[in-house]
């Protein structure tokens, strides 16, 4: 647990000079406060949402200025967020996609197409009519089209909520096969081929020395056994090891392939909330489920006075909650802070408009690279261990 | 932005796919995985508690050996000092017995010699008594008829003959 503290302080350290220095090299543009309210993001996970609705506003600001020039947060935002096509390179009509299935679960039943109908509209203004429905997509999302479109040509109604711009059409239940379900899927099978081989290597090469990936992957399985699982979990580990290696492996490729620019990495899986939610739930149900008499009574009877008990019983039905969004939140927001930093280092070329500024934006964009490159080694690590640490926390015999 | 408004068809394939690679890796790669390795470090530990064992019944073999090697040699210095012992008990007996029989031999010869003393002197006695009867008779013979010259000879006579 001490480690982990210092690789994360090392790292948001990091991150806040790189964004400072962003910050002030982009002082003069006109795009300043879109930079701002981006390279801020990763300085404080928890005032994400704050943060978040800061960038809504910036990008709608933005949205109009689109003729002005180079529009750097929705460039970065659509980057980072899920997609219904896979660009393999190029951009909008002139590159190569990789037109992922569309699967809606509308008001009449399952629709199903290619996401090449919508022909790389993201405004709205491009139909496509199916099974008597008509739907259409605005920044990556679909929503039932209106009958007509508005003076932009759109067939999606806005209403400015809250500061932002907000779609206010109703959507169907949306199960495409997006460009991160595509890259998990693909996780999962190179996981699952992987490890497959690793276990049939051990079993041909009974009690012998490690060889191949084998002897690549054994330091990493026993560090998640030795470093991560026994101290926390004690003697009850073995029955807690087949989900944490899954949950390190799956979290430590996915960050790494999110790294890699170019199919079939790029898709920001571990950078969004709806997968580390979902690793987050599972912690919480495992240690829901396997908490034992000591843990819900150290809840619901805390070892306190009288007095404080109508304080602390809240505060730790509360903490049963905090745990697994942290986790969640801790996963997703690194990730993606990562992302954003490393975009924003390079489209300080475009912002400046120079290629003079190239080499020190390449510079520090393979830095922070190399820093991510760590971090999703850490990130994998730190979700790990913290859920062992709960689940450890959850099953421990009385102290 | 909806960042953190987590879209519903990322939750449900991401709840099917991670819960699959779980079900699926749990299965077919870490129980085989963890198992295996699991018995070759319990392998390993064996080998090592063997050696360890086999060291500890060399070196109590060889402190067996230095204790018999050392008894051995002990008791070959026994066994030499007896033989010493031995030896000097049966040279001393073989001397002793010597003089005793030396002794014995020197009074049976003195014995012996005294008996062939005693003999040859009856002898001598005899061969004497018979002489001196001879020479007795011849003197008397020849004296006989001189009566002062017989006493002249019988003085000279036994003047001659010495009796031990």
């Amino acid at each position: 647990m001490d480690f982990n503290q210092v690789f994360m302080s090392k790292v948001v350290k990091v991150i806040v000079v790189f964004t400072l220095l962003t910050a002030f090299l982009s002082i003069k543009n006109n795009t300043f406060a879109q930079v701002d309210s981006v390279a801020s993001l990763p300085v404080d996970t928890a005032v994400a949402p704050t943060q978040e609705a800061g960038a809504v506003v910036n990008h709608s600001e933005a949205h109009e200025e689109k003729e002005k020039g180079f529009d750097i947060t929705s460039f970065i935002f659509h980057h980072i967020s899920d997609s219904h096509y896979f660009t393999l390179f190029g951009h909008g009509d002139h590159g190569f996609h990789l037109h992922l299935p569309i699967i809606l679960w509308t008001n009449s039943g399952l629709v199903t197409f290619s996401s090449s109908d919508f022909k790389f509209n993201d405004d709205g203004t491009q139909v496509v009519e199916k099974n008597g429905q008509r739907f259409a997509m605005a920044h990556n999302k679909i929503y039932y089209a209106n009958a007509t479109a508005n003076e932009h040509g759109a067939f999606v109604s806005h209403e400015v909520k809250d500061g932002a711009e907000v779609v206010t059409n109703a959507r169907p239940l949306d199960f495409s096969i997006t460009k991160n379900v595509f890259s998990m899927l693909l996780s999962v099978i190179i996981l699952v081929i992987v490890f497959t081989i690793v276990a049939s290597s051990y079993k041909k090469r009974q009690g012998k020395s490690p060889k191949g990936m084998q002897s690549f992957l054994e330091p990493i399985i026993l560090f998640v056994r030795d470093d991560i699982a026994r101290p926390n979990l004690g003697h009850k580990y073995a029955a807690f090891m087949p989900y944490l290696l899954s949950v390190f492996f799956f979290i430590w490729l996915n960050n790494i392939l999110g790294l890699v620019p170019f199919f079939p990495g790029g898709a920001n899986v571990t950078g969004n909330i709806a997968l580390t939610v979902v690793l987050a739930a599972c912690t919480f149900l495992i240690i829901t489920f396997k908490g034992n008499k000591y843990y819900w009574g150290h809840i619901l009877n805390p070892p306190v006075p009288w007095w404080l008990k109508p304080l602390m019983i809240p505060v730790e039905i509360f903490g049963i909650f905090t745990k697994p969004i942290a986790l969640a939140i801790r996963l997703f927001a690194n990730i993606t802070a990562g992302h954003i930093l490393v975009m924003s280092l390079l489209c300080l070329i475009f912002i400046f408009n120079s290629l003079w500024i190239a080499p020190a934006s390449i510079f520090f964009a393979v830095f922070i690279g190399l820093i991510e490159f760590l971090v999703a080694f850490i990130q994998a690590f730190i979700f790990t261990i913290l859920s062992a640490l709960f689940i450890g926390m959850a099953v421990e015999e009385h102290h | 932005m909806d960042l953190l408004v987590p879209e519903i068809g990322l939750l449900v394939w991401n709840t099917i796919a991670f819960l699959l690679l779980v079900f699926l890796l749990g299965k077919f790669a870490w129980k085989p995985i963890m198992n295996a390795i699991h018995e070759r470090e319990q392998s390993i530990d064996d080998a090592l508690n063997k050696a360890e064992l086999a060291k500890q019944e060399m070196a109590r073999l060889t402190s067996q050996n230095q204790d018999l090697m050392q008894q051995a040699r002990a008791e070959r210095d026994e066994i030499l000092k007896e033989a010493k012992t031995l030896k000097d008990s049966i040279l001393n007996e073989a001397k002793k017995q010597a003089q005793v029989e030396g002794a014995k031999l020197i009074e049976k010869a003195k014995i012996e010699i005294e008996n062939q003393k005693k003999v040859a002197l009856a002898e001598v006695k005899g061969q004497v008594s018979t002489l001196s009867l001879e020479i007795a008779e011849r003197v008397l013979r020849n004296q006989l008829d001189d009566k002062a010259k017989q006493e002249v000879l019988v003085a000279d006579l036994l003047k001659g003959v010495e009796l031990n």
